[in-house]
């Protein structure tokens, strides 16, 4: 996992593998920190399985919804002086957020992030709804597919004209936000 | 910089051309591209953009890019699958951006399944 962005997939990935319908991603650039927070709608986790889930060494093959990933996600954010914490309810749904100190010189790069919502968004077109908020700053940048797909009614999200319309739209608005956090 | 406003102009275009094409029915192909922890961090995620992207490019509106958990095989990521409906599913390993265009082009616009790319003929070699 070489970048933010990659961080922010695989985690979207494990709210994919809980079912989830709607799966809320929040960036908030403050104070030299950047914490993103993930949260779905998908089957939540017991309290036993949230502990579970920060160990490598702790994985439920068959009925897993994490495995790797949170451990290197954590560790990329501690390692910087920042925080990650996970939150879930069973049945609810579950919250994920880490914090990263983007001074620290462990800090990765937040990477392409619209290659990230791109893939999530066109790779779940008919199934999940998403809503970016991005806040850096005096800039901020809101979006939500139930609205886009409200406004497209009768043709599909993955439509490659919509495709390319959300590519650039997404370009635009993150240069826009985080521009100076792009590397 | 693009606009929710622009959304309305392309569903009109699309749905002209969805109705130009309603007789020519074009059977759904799906790909499937592997996006665990071991996909990601072996690039499945510019494959996975390279799919879409050459999708959109070619106007492939029947192809459907989606994503899948792990299924197992790691070492062999980034995995794809190509299922197009009355033939046999491909699975392609070991991609990359430039892989996952051509295989859109030889296999789904021009129906030869790559076969070098796909995962029986590597691992015999």
């Amino acid at each position: 996992m070489r970048d933010i962005s990659l961080h922010i997939m695989d985690l979207a990935q494990n709210s994919l593998s809980a079912g989830a319908k709607l799966i809320t991603i929040d960036i908030e650039v403050v104070g030299g920190r950047l914490t993103y927070k993930l949260s779905d709608d998908g089957k939540g986790m017991a309290k036993e399985q949230v502990e579970a889930v920060l160990s490598p060494f702790v994985s439920s093959r068959t009925t897993r919804k994490v495995g790797l990933g949170i451990p290197l996600t954590k560790h990329s954010a501690e390692i910087t002086g920042g925080s990650f914490f996970v939150e879930s309810s069973l049945g609810e749904g579950t919250l994920v957020s880490a914090t990263y100190v983007l001074s620290s010189i462990d800090c990765i790069p937040l990477g392409d992030l619209t290659a990230t919502l791109l893939t999530l968004i066109s790779g779940n077109a008919d199934t999940v709804d998403f809503v970016v908020n991005i806040l850096a700053g005096e800039k901020s940048f809101n979006m939500n597919t139930a609205e886009i797909k409200e406004m497209l009614s009768g043709v599909s999200l993955s439509e490659p004209e919509v495709i390319k319309w959300l590519h650039g739209y997404l370009d635009e608005n993150i240069a826009d936000c985080l521009g100076g956090y792009i590397t | 910089m693009k606009s929710l406003e622009e959304l309305k102009q392309i569903r009109q275009k699309t749905l002209d051309r969805i109705n130009m094409r309603k007789e020519d029915k074009e059977e759904a192909v799906r790909v499937v591209v592997g996006m665990a922890t071991c996909g990601i961090a072996a690039g499945a995620r510019p494959v996975m953009i390279a799919f879409i992207e050459e999708c959109a490019k070619r106007g492939l509106s029947h192809v459907h890019v989606t994503q899948t958990g792990c299924i197992g095989l790691c070492q062999h990521e980034p995995m794809a699958d190509v299922i197009i409906p009355g033939t046999e599913k491909v699975t392609y390993i070991n991609l990359t951006p430039e892989k996952a265009r051509r295989i859109v082009l030889e296999h789904i616009v021009n129906g030869k399944p790559i076969a070098e790319y796909a995962i029986g003929s590597q691992e015999e070699a």
